[in-house]
C-alpha cells in the first residue's frame, strides 16, 4: 500500500473491534488499511435510502444485471466491486436514472428511493437526478469558469440561494479545493489539475445539496495523491451526504466504505451472454475478512495476490 | 535477419534508401504534377479573369445599373444589392430551421425509430441533390402559393432548401464533437434536456456550426441555377428592395453578360467575378478565423 494514501483513520486498525480480529486470523487477511467501517458503529441493517429489490437492467434484448437487491443506507459509504462488465457502472447510472439516457436500456424489478418507487410513472428523473448526483470517472468540468462550475447547478435548477457567492465558496471548502482555487474563480475550470479538476465536479455536485452522491471510479483517472485526497474528501461527506462508489480498487473499497457489494459477471444458460450478478453484499470488514462467497473470496484475494 | 535486440541498437538513420527509390519518387512527381495542374489552373483562370476585369473594376461596377444599350457603363449594382438580399433571406430561413433540426436530430430523436433512421439516410441525399432540383421544387411551390416566381423570397427559399441539408449535418457534426460527458455531467445536475442543449451543447458548438454555416451560405451565394430557372431578372434598373421586389444575383448577372456578344460586357462580367470572389474569399475567411479563434481541443 503507498503510504501517502495512508490517512489519519488508519491509526484505529490496531484497535478494530475484537469481533473482527478472530475472523482476521482465520482468513488470509489481505493487508489493507482499515476499512472506513471499522472504527464506526454500523447496524446490521442499514437504514435504506435507495433499495434494489430484484432488479434487471437490459440493454435493448441484452441483460446487462441480473436479480440484483440491495440497499444503500443513509450516511453509509457503499462500494461496489467487480470484475470488469459485471454491469458496477450500469447498476449505479440506474439509480439515478442516467440510464434513460441510454436508448434501449430498460430497468424492471424495483428500485425505490425513500420507499418510492423510482421508475414509477409520474416520477421525474430531472427531480431524481438533483437529488441524486453523480460524479464520473473521467473529470468532466464545463468549459466555463471555476465559479460558473459550481454556479450552474443551483442555476438551472432555479434553487433559491441568497448570495452565490457564499454557496460557491461553501461548495468548493466542502470539496477540500477552496484554499488552492480562491484566487482564480473567474478561471477557466480546465486549467485545473486532473485530481482538482475531480474535486470540482465533487463541489459542483455538492453546491445542488443532493441527498445521494454517485461515484464511478472517480479515482481512477487520478494519482495516488489526489487520490488520497478525493478518499478523505469522502469521509468528510458521509455526515451530510449518502456515497455510493464503484471502484476496481480494492484497497479503495476497503478504506472507504461501510458497506461492499461485490458483483460478478456469470454466463447465462442458453445463450452466451454474460450477465452481472449480485454475489454478496456485506460490511465491508466482513467482506474483505471473512467473505461468505467462495467468489468473493477468490476475487479478493486474487487481486491481492 | 536482425533480431529484436539488434534492431533496437540500429542508428536511427535510413538503410534502405529510404523515399529515393525510383518507385517513390516517380510517385512523388505523380502527385506534384497533379498539385501544380490543378493550381495552375485556378491560377491562370484567376489571372485572365483579372487582366479581363482590370479597365472595369472601378466605381462604377459597384454604382451603376446594367445597360443594354451601353455596356461599357453596366454595372453590378443590382446584382451586388440582389445577392445580399437573397443570401439575407436564405440565411434567416436556413439557419434557425437547420441547427433547429440537427439538434432535434442530434440531441433527442432516438436512433432506434425507424422514422428517424430515415431521416438520417435521406438527409445525406438532399445534400447531394442538384440544385435546379431545388429551383423546380421552389417554382412548383410558387406556382401553389400564388406567389411571383422572380421575386427574392422565391429565391431565397430555394437557397435555403438547397443549403438546409449541410447546414444540418454540420451543425450535428458540431453538436456530436461536444463530448457526451458534458452533457452528462449537466443532467446529473438536475438540468433539463433542453437547459443542456441552451447552455451546454449549443454554446460549445457554436463555432463549428458558425464555420458550416457560413461555407454553406457562401456556397448560395455562388449559386446560378436554381435562381436561373425561377427567372431571375437580368436588367434590373432600380434597387431591389424587398422579399417581393424582382431581382437579380452576381452569378445570374455574370452568366447573361457572358453570354453577350460585346467585348465590353465581357469586361464587366470579369470583374463582376472578381467581386463576387472577393466576397466569396471575406465569408470563407471569416469561416477560418471563426474556427480558428473558438476551435476547442477537448
Ligand atoms: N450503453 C451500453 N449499451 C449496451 N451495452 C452496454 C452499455 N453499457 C454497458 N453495456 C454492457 O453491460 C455490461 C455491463 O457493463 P458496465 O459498464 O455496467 O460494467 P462495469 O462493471 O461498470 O465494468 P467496468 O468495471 O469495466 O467499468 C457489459 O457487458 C457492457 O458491455
Ligand atoms: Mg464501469
Amino acid at each position: 500500500m503507498i503510504s501517502t494514501t495512508t490517512t489519519a483513520d488508519d491509526a484505529p486498525d490496531a484497535s478494530t473491534s475484537a469481533s473482527d480480529s478472530s475472523s482476521v486470523a482465520a482468513a488470509p487477511r489481505p493487508q489493507v488499511g482499515a476499512s472506513g467501517g471499522t472504527d464506526r458503529y454500523l447496524p446490521e441493517h442499514p437504514t435504506p435510502v435507495i433499495e434494489c429489490e430484484n432488479v434487471d437492467i437490459y440493454y435493448g434484448a441484452f441483460r446487462a444485471v441480473h436479480d440484483v437487491s440491495l440497499v444503500y443506507g443513509r450516511h453509509e459509504i457503499t462500494a461496489m466491486i467487480g470484475p470488469s462488465g459485471c454491469g458496477k457502472s450500469t447498476v449505479l447510472r440506474s439509480l439515478n436514472r442516467m440510464n434513460d439516457l441510454i436508448p434501449g436500456a430498460r430497468v424492471t424489478g424495483k428500485i425505490s428511493y425513500h420507499g418510492q418507487d423510482m421508475y414509477g410513472s409520474g416520477v421525474d428523473p430531472i427531480e431524481v437526478r438533483r437529488r441524486i448526483g453523480m460524479v464520473f470517472q473521467k473529470p468532466n468540468p464545463f468549459p466555463k469558469s471555476i465559479y460558473d462550475n459550481i454556479a450552474y447547478g443551483p442555476r438551472v435548477t432555479g434553487m433559491k440561494v441568497d448570495s452565490m457567492d457564499d454557496l460557491v465558496e461553501e461548495a468548493l471548502r466542502a470539496a477540500a479545493l477552496w484554499d488552492e482555487v480562491k484566487d482564480k474563480l473567474k478561471q477557466s475550470a480546465y486549467g485545473l489539475s486532473g485530481g482538482q479538476q475531480q474535486r470540482l465536479c465533487i463541489a459542483r455536485t455538492i453546491a445542488v445539496r443532493p441527498e445521494v452522491i454517485l461515484m464511478d471510479e472517480p479515482c481512477s483517472a487520478l494519482d495516488p495523491i489526489a487520490t488520497a485526497r478525493i478518499e478523505d474528501l469522502m469521509e468528510d461527506l458521509r455526515k451530510d451526504f449518502t456515497i455510493i462508489i464503484v471502484t476496481h480498487n480494492m484497497q479503495q473499497a476497503a478504506r472507504v466504505a461501510d458497506r461492499t457489494a461485490f458483483f460478478t459477471a456469470q454466463a447465462a444458460e442458453g445463450t452466451g451472454d454474460r450477465t452481472g450478478q449480485l454475489v454478496e453484499f456485506d460490511l465491508t470488514s466482513k467482506i474483505f475478512s471473512n467473505p461468505a462467497d467462495r467468489r468473493t473470496e477468490d476475487y479478493i484475494s486474487g487481486r491481492f495476490g | 535477419m536482425a533480431t529484436i535486440g539488434q534492431l533496437a541498437t540500429r542508428p536511427l538513420k535510413a538503410e534502405r534508401n529510404g523515399d529515393k527509390s525510383p518507385a517513390s519518387i516517380l510517385f512523388l512527381v505523380a502527385l506534384w504534377v497533379a498539385l501544380s495542374f490543378a493550381v495552375l489552373t485556378l491560377v491562370v483562370l484567376l489571372v485572365t479573369s483579372f487582366m479581363d476585369a482590370l479597365p472595369r473594376l472601378d466605381g462604377e461596377l459597384f454604382t451603376n445599373y446594367s445597360s443594354q444599350v451601353s455596356p461599357e457603363t453596366a454595372g453590378a449594382r443590382a446584382a451586388i444589392i440582389g445577392s445580399l438580399w437573397v443570401i439575407v433571406a436564405t440565411a434567416v430561413m436556413a439557419i434557425p430551421l437547420g441547427i433547429a433540426a440537427a439538434i432535434y436530430l442530434e440531441e433527442f430523436a432516438n436512433p432506434l425509430r425507424w422514422y428517424n433512421r430515415m431521416i438520417e439516410v435521406n438527409l445525406q441525399n438532399l445534400a447531394a441533390v442538384p440544385a435546379i432540383v431545388y429551383g423546380m421544387l421552389t417554382a412548383g411551390l410558387a406556382l401553389t402559393i400564388g406567389l411571383r416566381r422572380g421575386v427574392v423570397l422565391a429565391g431565397a427559399i430555394a437557397l435555403a432548401l438547397l443549403i438546409l441539408p449541410v447546414i444540418i449535418i454540420t451543425t450535428r457534426e458540431a453538436l456530436r464533437s461536444v463530448p457526451a460527458e458534458i452533457r452528462q455531467g449537466s443532467l446529473a445536475l438536475g438540468a433539463t434536456p433542453l437547459q443542456t442543449v441552451w447552455r451546454q451543447t449549443l454554446p460549445s458548438a457554436i463555432p463549428g456550426i458558425a464555420t458550416g454555416t457560413i461555407l454553406a451560405l457562401s456556397r448560395a451565394l455562388g449559386e446560378a441555377a436554381p435562381l436561373l430557372l425561377l427567372g431571375g431578372l437580368v436588367f434590373i434598373r432600380y434597387d431591389p428592395n424587398g422579399l417581393f421586389s424582382g431581382f437579380t444575383t452576381l452569378p445570374i448577372q455574370i452568366f447573361n453578360w457572358a453570354g453577350q456578344p460585346q467585348v465590353e460586357f465581357q469586361e464587366v462580367a470579369a470583374a463582376a467575378i472578381i467581386a463576387l470572389l472577393g466576397l466569396l474569399l471575406l465569408m470563407n475567411g471569416l469561416a477560418i478565423v471563426i474556427r480558428n479563434r473558438y476551435q476547442r481541443r477537448w
